[in-house]
């Protein structure tokens, strides 16, 4: 750690012009989404919920630290309602003296995306994006929307991006990379084809709800772990596309990971190339190193930002992987959010890293103005 | 063929190496028949296991033999004569250490996967260890009833060639659970490492994201599971109830430590109360107690970039030397990546594997019984 | 040189409370613990969080994995943020004691009647003689 962070002189200024490609709304009550559930939906929602595949009903297996699924313990607002649910203090707290230009939403609480009862994960799905419309990116100019999508039930993803493909405010469509397979099966392709076809970024953030365990050995037992083999899982999303050939047969899809990490892509991608060395015979429809089409078809937000004791480590992390892939995120209002007045303050970035991480290469992927 | 100028060039380099990682084969469960008793004798027989291979090393997979290793009939690794002249032989090696991959163990039938471990240890000691002066030996286990597992450590560990005991990386449960202390007791006891070696008993998917299609996919993510079964070691405080316990990682890939330490470390300053007698930065309990065998190192294919990995790694004392024999890892003799100083390189030979394995550096004893 | 800044009156905080105080333009978070009083900088040195949103906690150790020991109720920060403890007594954190620390001022509880001869700063406080005051040194 730094000691120039042990100055207590004034607070350092937030650079301008930063897009924050991770922010999650949430709810107030699950009532706010009532305006865009049948009664029928109400009814199973509150009755029945998204029954997931997992030991419980309402919370989650590995319980966070912080309340609201692990929010900073001050992001609550004054009316004691849940982090991430008061648009109002959303500005006062985030995206006013952050000087956030741009905020993209991952909508994770509540999602249909892993309901068990299609049909209703179906339209919870749909409800959350009507909401993302009616409470967020309608009255805040500066948020933008995550097309959120049932990837089990590809058809009924199709239909939401029939509905809401077109609406630019949406800049990207999104799954999440636990379900029932591996995303890069074929089962999801038709999902990968419309988003091309879209020419939209498919935003994968960490989560979902599979009902296998968190890792390859089993049940962990602590946060700590499971907190981590979300990183693990999209070093095997990366995989799963990568080798499956999607990339071969999609060559114009790009898909941000979100809150993933990014410092493990270049180990990964020189296992990758040389095993593939090893096993092409194993894959012939892939035309190229494996590397190659990490290198061109992904993208990276920053946070929770790894903090090598030397910052120089980092530094070559953020080269291998590519300044132009990594895209500055604070997970606002979670507990591990970045903060973009000091994040990178060690790294002591060059000017045009800078404008890069925390501007240009989001405006670019997500055709920002 | 190796060229003689280009052999003298090997000699040179790893002579009197240790490797640490070389792949005896057994030809099919019948081999073993001589060392079961009466009743598993029977079972062997008559039920369909003659061939328990397993499915993450199937023999015909490429990887599973480098093109010049493989005997004209057989498995790779399946002949003495072979080994002994492709392996310790041609990197000119002090001694080498065998580590049996046979399924037998895994099977879920506790009793039986107990008897079949028993049978591989007292077939590796009088087949290999008894017929070339230069062979240790991992005891093999079944984990998955700990306390049958650590009465095979009991009752094998006296013969002193037998210098770890190995498990898979992926089994029932993260290796850091309570459940397997036993194990780690018995191994403390007789001042024995844990070998955890690549490969999977497929209890779960081989990625948290559930089964892929491809052996390639499932290659690549021996090194995911790796780094949740260091988060589980350390995390459930194997180190701390085992101080003087060491863990080797065989054949899981080099590069991606530092990135998951950085991120480790990070967590376990928010956290780390989740598990309080985690009481000193994981990066520090893994580099006092954690060791890693060089092949496959999964290398940048510039190696400017692979020493400042090391430099990431921050560590000399980590890596052990290894060919993987008769594994497809690297071609003709280039077993050491380039990037590596003279020194650092002496240390992964030589200093490294005779801290590790302190039964290295005793007399050779003659077999017991 | 440091001065000396009058930030509460000595019943203001009870035993186990804090105070939050902006002195010479900085946010500081006072402490009492069991009657003695500490006062921090309420900046987290990592990113900045605001340290006194954070819970008090007790020393949580262990031994021995699976066995759990507290100490200490109350004298531990955790930010707010990402959960780094401090100790409130010496604004050193936890996890890497020596080089994180938030910075810690000197505090001390002088009568009233020592404070008005001065030089002392009262941006929110008329002293009374009658009175003893908690003072921050910045």
């Amino acid at each position: 750690m730094s000691d120039t962070n042990l100055t207590d002189s004034a607070p350092v200024q937030a650079p301008p012009g930063v897009v924050d490609c991770d922010i999650h709304p949430t709810v107030s009550a699950m009532s706010d989404l009532s305006p865009y559930l049948t009664d029928r939906w109400k009814g199973y929602m509150r009755e029945y919920g998204a029954n997931f595949r997992a030991a419980f009903a309402n919370a989650m297996v590995y319980p966070r630290y912080n309340r609201d699924g692990g929010s900073r313990m001050d992001a609550r607002p004054p009316s004691g309602a849940p982090a991430g649910s008061d648009l109002p203090f959303m500005r006062q707290q985030h995206l006013d003296p952050n000087r956030v230009d741009y905020g993209v939403l991952q909508p994770l609480r509540p999602n249909g995306i892993g309901a068990r009862n299609q049909a209703f994960g179906e339209s919870l799905t749909a409800a959350v994006n009507e909401w993302q419309i009616g409470s967020w990116f309608g009255p805040e100019r500066r948020l933008k929307g995550s097309l959120m999508l049932t990837r089990e039930d590809p058809a009924a993803a199709l239909r939401e991006i029939e509905r809401h493909g077109a609406n630019e405010n949406f800049v990207q469509v999104s799954v999440l990379p636990h379900g029932l397979e591996p995303l890069g099966r074929q089962r999801y392709w038709p999902i990968f084809e419309a988003a091309a076809a879209l020419g939209k970024p498919l935003g994968i953030h960490v989560g979902g709800v599979s009902g296998m365990a968190p890792t390859s050995a089993g049940w962990c037992s602590y946060y700590v772990e499971e907190h981590h083999s979300k990183c693990e899982a999209m070093q095997s999303l990366v995989t799963s596309m990568v080798i499956e050939g999607v990339f071969e047969r999609f060559p114009k899809l790009r898909v941000v990971l979100v809150e993933g990490g990014f410092v493990w892509v270049p180990s990964l991608c020189w296992r990758l190339d040389k095993h593939w060395k090893t096993l092409r015979s194993e894959v012939p429809h892939l035309k190229r190193a494996p590397s190659e089409y990490v290198r061109e078809h992904f993208w990276y937000t920053s946070q929770p930002i790894e903090e090598p004791e030397d910052p120089r480590h980092m530094l070559d992390a953020m080269d291998w992987v590519g300044w132009d892939k990594i895209l500055f995120s604070t997970d606002y209002p979670h507990w591990d959010f970045d903060d973009p007045k000091f994040a990178f303050a060690r790294l002591r970035l060059t000017p045009e890293q800078h404008r890069l991480l925390f501007r240009d290469n989001a405006k670019n992927l997500y055709g920002l103005r | 063929m190796i060229a003689p100028e280009k052999m003298e060039t090997v000699l040179s380099l790893s002579h009197g190496a240790i490797d640490c990682d070389v792949h005896p084969a057994l030809a099919n469960t019948d081999v073993l028949l001589p060392y079961l008793d009466d009743y598993w004798r029977e079972m062997v027989q008559i039920r369909t296991v003659e061939n328990l291979d397993l499915n993450s090393y199937p023999p015909a997979v490429p990887l599973s033999g480098r093109p010049d290793w493989r005997p004209p009939r057989g498995k790779p690794g399946s002949d003495l004569g072979l080994l002994q002249r492709d392996a310790l032989d041609a990197f000119d090696v002090r001694c080498a250490i065998c580590n049996t991959l046979y399924g037998g163990p895994y099977l879920p039938n506790d009793d039986f996967a107990a008897a079949l471990a028993r049978g591989i240890n007292d077939w590796i000691a009088k087949e290999w260890l008894d017929r070339d002066r230069r062979l240790r030996a991992s005891i093999v286990i079944a984990p998955e009833n700990p306390e049958l597992a650590a009465d095979e450590i009991n009752r094998v560990a006296p013969d002193r060639r037998f210098v770890q005991v190995m498990v898979l990386a992926a089994g029932e449960r993260p290796l850091g659970k309570r459940t397997y202390w036993p194990i780690y007791r018995a191994a403390e006891r007789h001042g024995l490492p844990i070998g955890i070696h690549a490969g999977s008993s497929f209890r779960h998917p081989p990625t948290s994201l559930g089964w892929g299609s491809y052996y390639l996919e499932d290659y690549v993510a021996h090194a995911q599971a790796f780094q949740h079964q260091l988060l589980s070691l350390v995390a459930e405080g194997v180190f701390v109830e085992f101080p003087t316990l060491k863990v080797v990682l065989i054949e899981s890939g080099i590069t991606w430590l530092p990135a998951f330490l950085w991120r480790f470390d990070k967590t376990w300053r928010g956290i780390r109360t989740e598990t309080p007698w985690v009481d000193r930065p994981p990066t520090q309990i893994v580099r006092d107690h954690v060791r890693l065998t060089l092949q496959p190192v999964d290398e940048p294919p510039e190696p400017a970039r692979f020493e400042r990995l090391i430099d990431h790694i921050g560590s000399e004392e980590m890596l052990l030397f290894s060919t993987d024999y008769p594994h497809w890892q690297f071609e003709g003799s280039d077993v050491f990546p380039a990037g590596l100083s003279d020194q650092h390189r002496r240390k992964i030979m030589i200093d490294n594997p005779l801290q590790t394995y302190p039964r290295l550096l005793e007399a050779r004893q003659e077999a017991v019984g | 040189m440091p001065q000396r800044y009058v930030v509460a009156t000595a019943g203001e905080i009870p035993v186990g409370g804090s105070k939050a105080a902006t002195v010479a333009g900085r946010e500081i978070g006072i402490f009492n613990l069991g009657g003695e009083y500490f006062a921090l900088l309420n900046r987290c040195p990592h990113e900045g969080g605001p340290l006194c949103k954070g819970r008090r906690t007790a020393l949580f150790e262990s031994k021995r994995p699976g066995t759990f020991t507290s100490s200490r109720p109350g004298e531990i920060l955790r930010c707010p943020w990402h959960g780094w403890e401090f100790d409130i007594r010496t604004g050193r954190s936890y996890c890497d004691p020596d080089k994180v620390r938030t910075r810690a001022y000197a505090v001390t509880v002088e009568p009233g009647r020592h404070l008005v001869e001065g030089p002392y700063t009262a941006e929110t406080y008329s002293v009374s003689v009658d009175e003893n005051y908690i003072v921050v040194e910045v």
